[in-house]
């Protein structure tokens, strides 16, 4: 099963012309995935390690029938347009890897993928990967290290750090612990499926059986996480770390999501929401494998 | 920096057709009087200043008369806020004030749309206003594409208890401040207070806009000249940083600085991050042992070594640090031995004179490690560095014991100069320049520059002296991805022949200044 990602899913690279998606899309292939098509306008007709590329997503579409989720790896004045592209294409889950994407480009994607019922995840994610099914995006870097880093099993793993994920999920499996998805939700402070969202499809995923969060200071991801918790609709455990208890107020730490203003989205404030809904929270980074490992056995 | 000061904000909205009161900004007690003189009534002198509560701190200041002004100005500029000075004032006609609102665009990120906040009960912060008269306080989901409509800017006045002309002015000026929002790319932007006047008009009397950072590409005429949230005015060597990340989109370098003015033994220590989240856990992990951050730094999104070379030597031109303290994820996606290049010849050209610990984990760490650590040994310093099976929690707790018995500073080592090449071989990299020189590398048995040349755009030609196998222009436009790994490789292995000029505008003048050069 496995969320959002799966060895079915079958996948357009979108800019794979250019450096970074003919990267990944080598390492998604490689891990197992099934990259259908690539599309780059203007490029239509080319191929990129055999895959055929096309100048527009429907026309990659008919060519090759449904496609489940696009990648997107284009410079971030382009998302928008690549994004809304992939959408009126009605490509259910469409995944935003650039970098500093202007925020209302993400609101008007927002807007058209909630028009079109279908889902985006980041931008500014590192993408999310299924233990030994399938990834969409770079989670990992090198098929043979996601091969080697992370091991099946229970655990599901939402965080809002991209190299953080990759962390989280190499330290459980390091002990043992072993995971269904790993999700990057994506750095920015407005994201298509922020952490409650993946809360959500992780408590529907009959593989997954605790919830492992890697969270930060800044916006209200993790407090909605709280409340759905306190309002009953997860009864999955969590297993919690917060990043930035040491950040300073009115400060952006290079994460654009990663600041506190005006009191909200502090470190505390996400700790205590957490522990009243009766999430587990650890205290540093390292205690985290062992907690999730205690709530398994528990 | 992306926060619009008022009178810059205020020029925004008066041109989307916003009433705001006459005046003009003055940087002396002078220009201050002048521009009292031309308003000829009772003025407001307003520090620019990005700070709430700026009355109480003394920045909002009545002056009768135009001696009155020049006073004030010069109280005002007298100030520093958080440490950075108060540099301008803007001189206004006082208004009189019947009425006191608010209106506000924000971004929420539960509903991923812009939401206009309004309330009848302006003047103080619009949290506070909401806990003690929720009542007063009410908004509304606005749509990104189609913005808002006049009637329903009415009727959310409606329901805050603003009726008649009042609530037509009122709707009409928010109408206009989500225009401003969508057009600037504000992430934030508050009129606090807006006001009705006791002559029935509704002007803006504050203005507070935060330009999202991603989106300063598109807005040359705000000449906004840094663009990071940074809680302060940008400090000269944060000028320095944001040139390096203006003109170069590989990668991101991210650069803040937390303090100035310390000193040797003070625990203070150059941090350098790589990726967001594993950046906030390496400092939360040196304030767990004790030690202060000079800065914030962040390069991650695969950036060249020549990036990260550049991130370096700015780190390292902030005196009075005790060690240099690098980590990231623990496991990132990308090489890490890029990383350890950039590394190795800032730390070597330095020459670095306090201890380092670089945390490296991810692919490519045995590598990256073997780089980091076996280049540097001609140092005299200990450089640690370690992978992914190292807690950052460690590497924090190793810099403590090395910053612990390294004892007294050492006297600054001087740096080796560089000679003049003999027979110089040069050729441009993107952002630099590479220079073999071949009278060096006659006698270099290794050639270790072609073995290690990462893109492998060098060839030995007939004589045995590395050149290039591309054309000068592709390896200027990217064939040559400033690897960084001849010049590392050279020193290391090879006869000390190459090297690669990577220029850091404004750097050399910044150290010059401070006597570090």
């Amino acid at each position: 099963m496995a969320i959002l990602v799966n060895a079915a899913t079958r996948v357009v690279v979108q800019g794979i012309t250019g450096r970074e998606g003919r990267a990944r899309a080598r390492l998604m292939r490689e891990y197992g995935t099934a990259v259908v098509a690539g599309c780059t306008p203007g490029r239509g007709g080319e191929t990129v390690d055999r895959i055929p590329v096309y100048d527009t997503v429907r026309e990659a579409a008919e060519a090759h029938g449904r496609f489940d989720a696009s990648v997107v790896f284009v410079p971030a004045p382009l998302v928008k347009d690549a994004a809304l592209e992939a959408v009126a294409a009605a490509i259910p889950l469409v995944v935003l890897v650039g970098d500093r994407v202007p925020v209302w480009d993400v609101l008007e994607i927002a807007r058209a993928a909630e028009r079109a019922g279908v889902s985006f995840l980041g931008p500014n994610t590192l993408g999310v990967l299924s233990v030994g099914e399938g990834v969409l995006g770079m989670i990992g870097g090198r098929a043979e290290s996601a091969r080697a880093w992370f091991r099946r099993g229970p655990v599901g793993v939402a965080s809002r750090s991209g190299g953080m994920t990759s962390s989280t999920g190499y330290y459980l499996s390091r002990a043992g612990v072993g995971l269904s998805t790993l999700v990057h939700v994506g750095g920015d402070g407005i994201v298509g499926l922020p952490l409650p969202e993946v809360v959500r499809l992780f408590q529907g995923d009959p593989e997954t059986s605790c919830v492992a969060l890697f969270g930060e200071i800044g916006g209200s991801q993790e407090e909605r996480v709280a409340e759905m918790i306190t309002r009953g609709e997860v009864s999955k455990p969590v297993v919690a770390f917060i990043g930035g208890r040491a950040a300073t107020t009115g400060v952006r730490f290079s994460h654009a999501g990663a600041i506190v203003e005006g009191g909200r989205g502090t470190h505390e404030g996400k700790v205590a929401a957490l522990r009243a809904a009766g999430a587990t929270v650890v205290e540093s980074f390292e205690a985290l494998p062992a907690a999730v490992a205690a709530v398994l056995e528990g | 920096m992306a926060r619009l000061s008022e009178s810059q904000g205020k020029r925004v909205l008066a041109a989307a057709g916003v009433a705001i009161p006459r005046g003009e900004l003055a940087r002396t007690p002078a220009e201050a009087a002048a521009i009292a003189q031309r308003l000829a009534v009772a003025a407001v002198v307003k520090g620019q200043a990005w700070t709430t509560g700026r009355a109480g701190l003394g920045l909002i200041r009545h002056a009768a008369s135009p001696e009155e002004a020049e006073r004030a100005a010069a109280a005002i500029l007298a100030v520093r806020i958080a440490g950075f000075p108060v540099t301008e004032v803007l001189v206004e006609e006082r208004v009189a004030v019947a009425a006191e609102r608010y209106a506000g665009i924000v971004l929420d990120d539960r509903r991923r749309r812009p939401m206009l906040v309004v309330s009848s009960r302006g003047g103080t912060g619009i949290e506070e206003t909401a806990r003690a008269h929720p009542e007063a306080v009410s908004e509304l989901a606005l749509d990104p594409v189609e913005g808002l409509a006049q009637h329903a800017a009415r009727e959310l006045w409606r329901r805050v208890g603003v009726h008649g002309e009042e609530q037509r002015g009122l709707a009409d000026a928010c109408v206009r401040l989500a225009g401003v929002a969508r057009a600037v790319d504000a992430r934030a932007a508050e009129i606090n207070p807006l006001v009705r006047t006791t002559g029935g008009g509704v002007m803006a009397l504050d203005c507070r806009i935060t330009v999202d950072d991603a989106a300063v590409f598109r807005h040359p005429e705000l000449g906004i000249e840094v663009a990071r949230e940074l809680g302060h005015p940008p400090t000269p060597l944060e000028r320095v940083a944001w040139d390096v990340e203006r003109n170069d989109y590989r990668g991101t370098f991210y650069f803040l600085q937390m303090r100035e003015g310390f000193a040797r033994g003070q625990r203070v220590v150059a941090f350098h991050g790589a990726g967001g989240g594993g950046s906030m856990m390496g400092m939360d992990a040196l304030a767990k042992h004790g030690f202060a951050v000079a800065n914030f730094c962040d390069t991650s999104g695969n950036p060249p070594a020549s990036k990260v070379y550049r991130a370096a030597r700015i780190l390292l031109s902030q005196p009075g640090v005790d060690g240099y303290f690098g980590t990231g994820s623990g496991v990132a996606s990308q090489e890490q031995f890029h990383s350890a290049r950039g590394l190795v010849k800032a730390f070597l050209e330095e020459p670095l004179a306090v201890p380092a610990v670089v945390r490296l984990g991810g692919n490519g760490e045995e590598k990256a490690i073997a780089i980091l650590t076996g280049y540097t040994r001609s140092l005299g310093v200990s450089v640690e560095c370690y992978g992914k099976d190292t807690s950052v929690d460690a590497c924090a707790a190793r810099l403590a014991e090395l910053i612990a018995s390294s004892g007294q500073p050492a006297a600054r080592p001087a740096r080796a100069v560089a000679k003049a090449a003999a027979r110089p071989y040069r050729f441009a990299t993107p952002t630099g320049e590479i220079t073999y020189d071949h009278a060096v590398c006659a006698d270099c048995a290794s050639k270790a520059c072609v073995a290690a040349c990462v893109p492998q755009i060098l060839t030995l030609d007939p004589e045995g002296l590395p050149v290039l196998n591309v054309t000068p222009e592709e390896a200027a436009r990217g064939r040559c991805s400033e690897c960084l790994a001849c010049e590392v490789d050279c020193r290391a292995l090879g006869a000390g022949g190459g090297r690669v000029h990577l220029p850091i505008a404004g750097l050399p003048e910044y150290r010059a200044a401070r006597g570090m050069e």
